[in-house]
């Protein structure tokens, strides 16, 4: 499946369904993660269920917590 | 021309924002890779008061990216906070400088909000404890903060206001219990500098009274990567958050006597601080028979034991160098200071 993240095209294996699944694919740190899909923001405790569809538009920040 | 003519005749600051800036008191937590260049900014700008605060000193490794500091502080082995006032105070005169040598503890925040009007509170700390407890204070005392952090090449910044925006608590939901805390990848200069650059520019328009023009977003960059992301988190503000909401808890204003023994991020160093909060140098030095002395100023004692080097301060607090471990500093510590 073909996805839009953060800018560029990104092709996952068919099993990432949702953004839990994507974050874990792409070995993101889901406690530092904001994401939006489509460019609405998901809320935290329903993010990781959220189910993402080809050609979505993915936005994911990583908090950062060095100085 | 006057030395600020470069700012004035900027339109949105003007005469006028130049003349709000030197009535403003920011308040700087750490004076490290962030707090350092955002208080060398903040100085040349021509803010009226710097409050800064950090619990290290000058080291090395720092001068690669903290920019207020020079060899000489190194050798002299100056604190972090009073080197800096040296330095921005020979930078602008005019400029009122609070160097506090000590840790940024709830307490210590507390008083100096309490006793203190300050407009604007600067993260510049290297990890989410600090800044969970900042969060909690800054609405404790309705004072916006402006988040910055760092790490590799990549940089994130964002303004939290009271009543206004979502909070970090809001934002992340609650504090990290996993991930990277310690600094062990490295950090590009560029990526620092970029941080505090970001913060500075949203403070001078919340300063000077331009809000219209602040950016009101979480944003984030990589210098090596070439990315970066603008992303508004308006949507996150929650009414029942613990720090922000309509009946707030501040949960990490509770925790001050958890960390009398801290193990500093990267440093191989265990930080003991006491109950007593002063020390005298001199009567330290007069009772150390048995160890070598390698630097005593006015701020700190450093002396090499077998196996390590211990550095205690004025202010009571020890740290224990060559150890990350608790436990083996602990150890160390009682022998010296029972
Ligand atoms: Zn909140």
């Amino acid at each position: 499946m073909q996805l839009t993240v953060n800018g560029h095209t990104v092709d996952v294996p068919i099993h990432v369904t949702t953004i839990g699944l994507l974050l874990d694919h792409l070995q993101l740190n889901k406690e530092l993660a904001i994401v939006e899909l489509n460019r609405v923001i998901l809320q935290k405790d329903e993010r990781d269920e959220a189910t993402i569809q080809p050609d979505d538009y993915i936005e994911i920040v990583q908090f950062v917590g060095g100085g | 021309m006057t030395r600020y003519s470069r700012q004035e005749r900027f339109i949105p600051i003007g005469e006028q924002g130049q003349a709000k800036l030197a009535t403003k008191h920011v308040l700087i937590v750490g004076a490290g890779a962030l707090g350092a260049p955002t208080a060398d900014l903040l100085a040349r700008a021509g803010i009226g008061k710097i409050s800064i605060i950090d619990r290290d000193f000058v080291d090395l490794s720092n001068l690669q990216r903290q920019t207020l500091y020079t060899e000489r502080d190194v050798v002299k082995r100056l604190p972090k906070a009073s080197a800096a006032k040296q330095r921005l105070l020979a930078v602008n005169a005019d400029v009122q400088v609070a160097a506090y040598d000590q840790e940024a503890t709830v307490h210590f925040l507390e008083q100096l909000l309490t006793t203190e009007t300050i407009d604007l509170i600067f993260d510049g700390t290297d990890n989410f404890d600090t800044r969970f407890i900042i969060n909690d204070i800054a609405h404790k005392h309705q004072v916006p903060w402006i988040y910055g952090a760092c790490v590799g090449a990549s940089s994130l910044s964002l303004f939290i206001e009271p009543n206004q925006t979502p909070c970090l608590h809001c934002i992340m939901g609650g504090l990290p219990t996993s991930g990277p805390t310690c600094d062990t990848v490295g950090i590009l200069a560029s990526a620092s500098q970029i941080t505090a650059a970001m913060q500075v520019a949203e403070a001078l328009k919340y300063l000077t009274d331009n809000k219209e023009a602040m950016r009101g977003t979480v944003f984030s960059l990589d210098v090596w990567q070439n990315t970066f992301s603008s992303m508004d988190v308006a949507s996150l503000k929650k009414d029942d958050c613990p720090t922000c909401g309509t009946s707030p808890s501040y949960p990490f204003l509770q925790q001050d006597a958890t960390t009398r023994f801290a193990s500093l991020c990267g440093r191989d160093t265990v930080q003991i601080r006491p109950t007593y909060t002063t020390r005298d140098l001199t009567t330290l030095a007069n009772k150390l028979t048995d160890a070598s002395i390698t630097h005593h100023n006015e701020f700190l004692l450093t002396f090499k034991v077998t196996g390590y080097t211990l550095t205690a301060f004025r202010d009571g607090r020890v740290f224990v160098h060559g150890t990350a471990d608790v436990t083996e500093a602990k150890k160390i510590y009682y022998q010296y200071f029972a």
